[in-house]
């Protein structure tokens, strides 16, 4: 195929990937709030430092209220990262490589594109200004928001043939999705607790639980371990090979698909970005969750997040520009 | 609402006669609309238009208030051409294609037409489509103009008429076999009473034609689009897209060894055809403008020695220059000995004394055009133009004769339209889509447009114009 189509193929589906992300980080933050008093304060300021945009908020909003994070992070135009600019941007890489996909995967995403942007006019319009509470509808938007990018990945799964195509969306999805995870997991870094008295107590718990539910893994979670615990809900999000969203999983899928994308099997010449890969997959195969806790959990999701740029950056390499 | 005040007197209405009877192949349309009623025939147009935005088959308009996406304005009422109208178009494009071959060949080779003066020699070495770098070239089965769109208008009196031939990047057939989907899916009545002809193979005939241009077993075709800001960059991903082929930006291709490649993620491809739709002289800096950001160097000269085959032709452009349209008739009768079977419409041309005298004394009366304007640019409607707009195209006239005809006026046909709540007349066109390959295959139907102002006779869509679904009978 050729490289550009590859490289938007991989950026149509990273933007899909974060836009579903945002709108869960929004929406369990929000349930959250519902179950907390008013003495927990800045409980939306940690969202915008998950996502790694603090600087961009700072410059355009003088307080992290609920309704100016959540506008920054669902409709802001000037915010990169908005779910309205990655589902615009998601639809862009779409038209330029149309002839690749299947025409019901483009029209699911289209009018994907076409109901946030009707909603963002709507939102602006009304709530927008004045608003300070998520509405009920606004709920309702972020839902929608994750259905659509799941049926999108259903449509993409059935519609199109699981050549070279499906493995980019698969490495686009798939390096999205654990970079969020990390992001996910570092949110408790940056939620402070009101004293240190308060680790262990309902308000600690309360915010480990939505963190798993940020990652969609409460449920998971709950099958295979019996009490809401740190260490626990670390080693499932990062070390757990069958769950779809921990870190372990999420490079599995990449190093199958450029595996696939080589046609190389392991022990024939192999590439960068799969060489990458590999060495990293086995680290993390290595690895448990009390020595990741013993080097501490932000630093350690520091370097997985500097793993998976320097496996980005070999993708782009020997793939994208040539 | 639907008949009871449409009008259409002192016109060929396509669906009334001058009498307000419907013609005979509307007779079950009318009926059939007329029995849904103005509010179903409402109601599927908003759940048309609805399905046209979902496809994504919209353009942006820019203006106050930041972006907005249209969808093309689509009208649900068909416009229908009977079968022995038909029988009649398709012979005449036949005929017009292949002369028009012959006529490429004929003044890149020897130039015999213009030995025997049948035109002169000025006209083709003043006309900006004639590229000196194509004289002595031979495309791949003697075949320059691969796909054409010809637009075609009636006279007053219902007879059609050859309005231009486009022979370069002619488009719009996406629309026509879009609008064809949606029309199912809004008349589907309709389709299952009328023996209406099929367009959805068009896309299958372009690739075997494409296929046609080279001997390489399972060639590897591309459609080579200026990129995604393009106005029509929607059909050429839709193009590629139907005929399983690539779709390339300039930058996707590299020239090595005389070869085209595409770069990809598994190194260097090489092509063996490429549908342009980039025009000729934007294909290649090194051979034509310097200045084309577009182009891919070395291509032409790629194509010169045989190693990549390109649709249409560069060079083809000579022949649908205005002035050397006029031209065609005698064309026709040059090279195929024959009469021309769809005429041209009345042309004078600037470039003769005596049509220039005409064309400055009765601009008022007439449309001037520019011999290489497109898109309803460069012209000048006389009778909607202002008596100062009118001297002011006069000295542009003066200034460079060559590069302009005129022609009468056309009181071009209508076809009730949907505009708003009511059905009102419209002026329509009709460009039939025409492939040259090992055959010459003509689309039934094509795109009808219409201009969606009152009284305008403009059908453009980059001046504001519609289209409608056009179905051929039988």
């Amino acid at each position: 195929m050729l490289s550009r189509v590859a490289e938007s193929v991989f950026w149509m589906n990273r933007y899909i990937e974060r836009a579903e992300n945002y709108s869960r980080f929004i929406d369990v933050n929000h349930q959250l709030s519902l179950d907390l008093n008013e003495e927990v304060p800045n409980q939306w300021l940690p969202l915008v430092h998950t996502t790694g945009d603090y600087e961009l908020f700072a410059k355009k909003y003088s307080e992290p209220s609920p309704v100016n994070v959540i506008r920054f992070m669902t409709f802001e135009e000037e915010n990169p990262n908005s779910i309205f600019q990655c589902l615009s941007k998601a639809r862009e890489n779409a038209r330029t490589i149309r002839e690749n996909i299947s025409t019901s995967m483009w029209e699911v995403l289209n009018e994907f594109y076409l109901y946030v942007k009707d909603y963002r006019k709507l939102y602006m319009e009304t709530n927008g200004e004045h608003g300070d509470t998520l509405s009920m509808s606004l709920s309702d938007f972020l839902s929608t928001v994750r259905k659509n990018s799941q049926s999108f990945y259903g449509c993409s799964d059935a519609t199109i043939s699981h050549d070279e195509v499906w493995n980019f969306s698969l490495l686009g999805r798939f390096l999205e999705r654990a970079d969020k995870t990390t992001r996910i997991l570092d949110m408790k870094y940056f939620i402070l607790l009101p004293s240190v008295h308060d680790v262990g107590s309902t308000l600690d718990l309360l915010q480990w639980l939505s963190l798993l539910k940020s990652a969609s893994a409460h449920e998971m979670y709950n099958r295979k371990y019996k009490k809401i615990d740190p260490t626990d809900i670390a080693e499932f999000l990062i070390l757990n090979d069958t769950f779809p969203r921990s870190i372990i999983f999420c490079i599995q899928e990449m190093q199958e698909a450029l595996e696939k994308i080589s046609g190389l099997k392991e022990g024939l010449p192999r590439n960068s970005a799969q060489d990458a890969t590999t060495v990293y997959l086995n680290r993390l195969k290595s690895e448990n969750i009390k020595s990741i806790f013993d080097k501490g959990l932000h630093e350690y999701l520091d370097d997985i997040q500097i793993e998976l740029n320097q496996i980005g950056s070999k993708i782009v390499e020997r793939f994208f520009t040539n | 609402m639907f008949i009871a005040d449409y009008s259409a007197k002192n016109i060929y209405d396509e669906m009334f006669s001058n009498e307000g009877f419907p013609r005979k192949s509307y007779d079950f349309v009318k009926t059939k609309m007329e029995s849904l009623g103005g509010i179903e025939l409402l109601k599927r147009s908003s759940s048309a238009e609805r399905a046209l935005m979902s496809l994504g088959i919209t353009f942006t308009l820019y203006g106050d208030g930041g972006e907005q996406e249209r969808i093309m304005p689509f009208d649900v009422i068909p416009r229908i051409v009977p079968s022995e109208e038909w029988i009649n178009i398709e012979k005449g494009l036949k005929q017009r294609i292949l002369a028009l071959n012959l006529f490429l060949n004929d003044i890149y080779g020897e130039q015999k037409i213009l030995k025997d003066k049948i035109i002169p020699r000025d006209i083709i070495e003043s006309s900006t489509g004639f590229l000196k770098q194509c004289i002595g070239l031979k495309p791949p089965k003697d075949i320059w103009i691969h796909i054409t769109g010809t637009d075609l208008v009636r006279d007053g009196a219902g007879a059609f008429h050859v309005l231009e031939d486009n022979l370069r990047c002619p488009s719009g057939v996406s629309y026509v076999l879009e609008n064809r989907e949606v029309m199912k899916r809004t008349f589907p009545e309709l389709f299952e009473k009328l023996n209406i002809r099929q367009v959805y193979d068009y896309p299958y005939h372009l690739r075997s034609m494409l296929e046609n241009l080279t001997d390489v077993s399972d060639p590897v075709i591309a459609v080579w689009t200026p990129g995604v800001y393009n106005s029509a960059y929607y059909e050429h991903s839709f193009l590629a897209q139907k005929m399983g082929v690539y779709l390339v930006e300039g930058s996707d291709l590299v020239v090595e060894n005389h070869k085209v490649y595409m770069k990809t993620t598994k190194g260097l491809r090489k092509v063996d055809v490429v549908y342009r739709r980039i025009d000729d002289t934007f294909m290649d800096p090194s051979s034509f403008r310097e200045d084309s950001l577009l182009g891919v160097k070395g291509i032409f000269e790629a194509y010169k020695r045989g190693n990549v085959a390109l649709a249409n032709a560069p060079g083809t452009g000579v022949a649908d220059d205005k002035v050397i349209y006029s031209y065609v008739p005698k064309i026709i009768k040059y090279y195929l000995g024959e009469d021309s079977i769809i005429p041209n419409v009345p042309t004078y041309l600037c470039s003769e004394g005596a049509d220039l005298n005409y064309v400055l004394d009765n601009i008022h009366n007439l449309v001037v055009k520019a011999a290489n304007g497109a898109g309803g640019y460069g012209m000048i409607i006389g009778p909607k133009a202002s008596k100062q707009e009118q001297e002011d195209f006069k000295e542009l006239i003066k200034a460079d004769p060559r590069n302009y005809i005129a022609q009468p006026v056309l009181n071009l046909s209508t076809v009730p339209t949907l505009i708003s709540d009511k059905i009102e007349s419209r002026h329509v066109d009709l460009r039939p889509f025409i492939l040259y390959g090992k055959d010459v295959y003509v689309m039934p139907g094509g795109l009808t447009r219409v201009a969606l102002r009152k009284g305008s006779l403009v059908v453009n869509s980059s001046q504001g114009g519609g289209s409608k679904d056009t179905w051929v009978l039988g």
